[in-house]
């Protein structure tokens, strides 16, 4: 059981690391790019800067405790992109062909599909998240103890294997339409955009959907209610602010599923 | 004289069918931009719960700002989906050489291909998430049939301004080989400062004048000004004569950018 999964993060890290040295020979535009993303992301949380120029809360967060669920989000998902974001060019791979190459070689496909063309330049909006964490954990006048701190990484990893689940679960649709692959979008990014704010401002049935569905939520709202000592507004019991690892776990699990299911199901569109 | 008109014709007919192809994208494009109208309209209704009268809009104000952001976005081709990644592409790889040897003006060629494109995304893209949006919330449409005429000649300015400097991101490719990471820094610049993040009647006084001394407020913000009716009378002829401007300058520049970029031309044989 562990051998096959220690293989298989040695075959990504040299397949990542491959594209790392290849990305390095364009020194200057991979630091364009890299700083770029780093910018981009930035002008994201300027509009939420623009929005608390305007109001001193939002669905009652203030600026460091939407900072701090920002940082959060933004650090799991750009990690999931970092990792598993190539995975939405499966159609394109479908229509060329070049699945099927990968197909028969000795390393599970899916590894192949995420670190094909690794882009470390991603790392720019993992570090945006970054600050903006810095900056919402030293704000949002959370009372830091050891256990929160433990509760935090716990979420950042979890988190990460959340959106990293959604990722491939909506890419593997590709399989069925090769066209669709924006649909991914509106739960990897959309999701992304969503958890930024508390989720307090939106209507309760969308809080159950990012709960029971599609588990968003477990992302950072529950584990940073803890955080933030916040009540929930589900009144759901403590103990789903602990869960994530858990809801994590479940989540690639069914990825795994998900996508067994369509390749199996696959067939070439031939040359 | 005709027969050249005829022939743009064409082009921006077959654009607009070669767009049309893509069922299942233009699905799934819906659908994206739909569950972003949710997702932002909610981000409103916080802001001007506490505010009702933000930036002199009211809550349906925003709403429907929201959803016609969502609805122009592929329109105006703000964050790609234009057709500056294929023309920078011919440039890299040398068969823009083949275009510059047809007996067309590029710069109208590729207007026009883009208008026919623009065309399928305001139908297809921009129709239904704005009816989604208007069955779950309540939005404001113009009284007047006039302010849909407006609106129209306001989407079309619209695509000018945006085809304007989309055209030059393109044509740096001539001197950069790769234009992407310009592409990309404009897309981003042009999704915040057109006003698609937020309307920049939020924006902070100096942010604001930031974001009117660039060509892409005339994008989003100004043709949504216009169906909102912010704008009567002058002001309505102002604002878009600032659209036209913008449109003007860039094309003018545009055509400039093209001589000076023909003249790089070296056809390497073969």
């Amino acid at each position: 059981m562990v051998d096959p999964v220690l293989s298989a993060v040695r075959e990504y890290c040299l397949l990542a690391w491959m594209w790392i040295r290849s990305s390095m020979v364009y020194r200057t535009s991979f630091v364009t790019m890299a700083v770029g993303q780093f910018l981009i992301t930035m002008l994201d949380f300027l509009a939420i800067l623009v929005m608390f120029s305007n109001v001193e809360v939002l669905g009652g967060f203030g600026l460091g405790q939407v900072a701090f669920l920002y940082g959060v989000s933004g650090f799991c998902l750009g990690a999931a992109d970092l990792l598993v974001g190539n995975v939405e060019r499966l159609g394109r791979r479908i229509r060329d062909g070049s699945l099927d190459a990968m197909l028969i070689r000795p390393v599970p496909t899916l590894i192949q599909v995420c670190a094909d063309e690794f882009q470390l330049r991603r790392v720019g909006r993992l570090a945006q998240a970054c600050m903006v964490l810095g900056l919402g954990s030293t704000t949002a006048g959370i009372d830091w103890s050891p256990g929160d701190a433990g509760l935090l990484a716990l979420t950042l990893l979890s988190g990460t294997a959340i959106f990293c689940s959604v990722f491939i679960v909506f890419a593997s649709f590709q399989f069925i339409t090769q066209d669709a692959s924006e649909v991914a979008n509106a739960f990897t990014y959309g999701g992304n955009t969503l958890t930024q704010y508390p989720l307090t401002i939106f209507p309760k049935e969308i809080i159950k959907a990012v709960t029971f569905i599609i588990p968003l939520a477990f992302v950072n709202w529950y584990p940073c209610l803890h955080i933030l000592g916040r009540p929930d507004p589900l009144d759901l019991p403590g103990w789903t602010q602990f869960v994530s690892p858990l809801v994590a776990t479940v989540s690639a699990a069914v990825t795994g599923c998900v996508w067994r299911l369509g390749i199996r199901n696959y067939r070439s569109t031939g040359s | 004289m005709i027969s050249r008109l005829m022939l743009y014709a064409v082009v921006a007919k077959l654009s607009f069918q070669r767009f049309s192809t893509y069922r299942a994208a233009t699905a799934a494009g819906v659908f994206t931009n739909t569950v972003f109208g949710v997702i932002i309209s909610y981000t409103y209704i916080a802001l001007w719960r506490q505010h009702p009268m933000l930036g002199g809009y009211d809550q349906a104000d925003a709403l429907t700002y929201a959803w016609l952001g969502q609805s122009l976005l592929m329109t105006v081709a703000l964050f790609g989906g234009g057709f500056q990644d294929e023309l920078a592409e011919r440039v890299r790889k040398g068969d823009i050489a083949i275009d510059l040897y047809r007996p067309v003006h590029v710069q109208t060629w590729w207007l026009v291909a883009d208008l026919g494109r623009a065309a399928f995304q305001l139908l297809a893209r921009g129709i239904p998430p704005t009816l989604f949006g208007a069955f779950l919330f309540h939005l404001r449409f113009p009284s007047s049939p006039l302010t849909w005429i407006w609106f129209l000649v306001s989407v079309f300015l619209a695509v000018l301004v945006s085809f304007g400097y989309r055209y030059l991101v393109a044509l740096s490719a001539f001197w950069l080989v790769d234009s992407r990471g310009v592409d990309y820094l404009v897309g981003v610049s042009a999704m915040f400062m057109s006003g698609m993040t937020l309307p920049i009647v939020v924006f902070p006084g100096w942010l604001a004048g930031v974001a009117h001394g660039l060509p892409f407020a005339a994008t989003i913000q100004a043709p949504i000004d216009v169906f909102l009716g912010v704008h009567t009378g002058a002001d309505l002829a102002a604002s878009m004569a600032v659209q036209a401007g913008w449109a003007a300058v860039l094309l003018a520049v545009g055509h400039v950018v093209t001589g000076l970029a023909t003249r790089k031309v070296v056809v390497a044989g073969g």
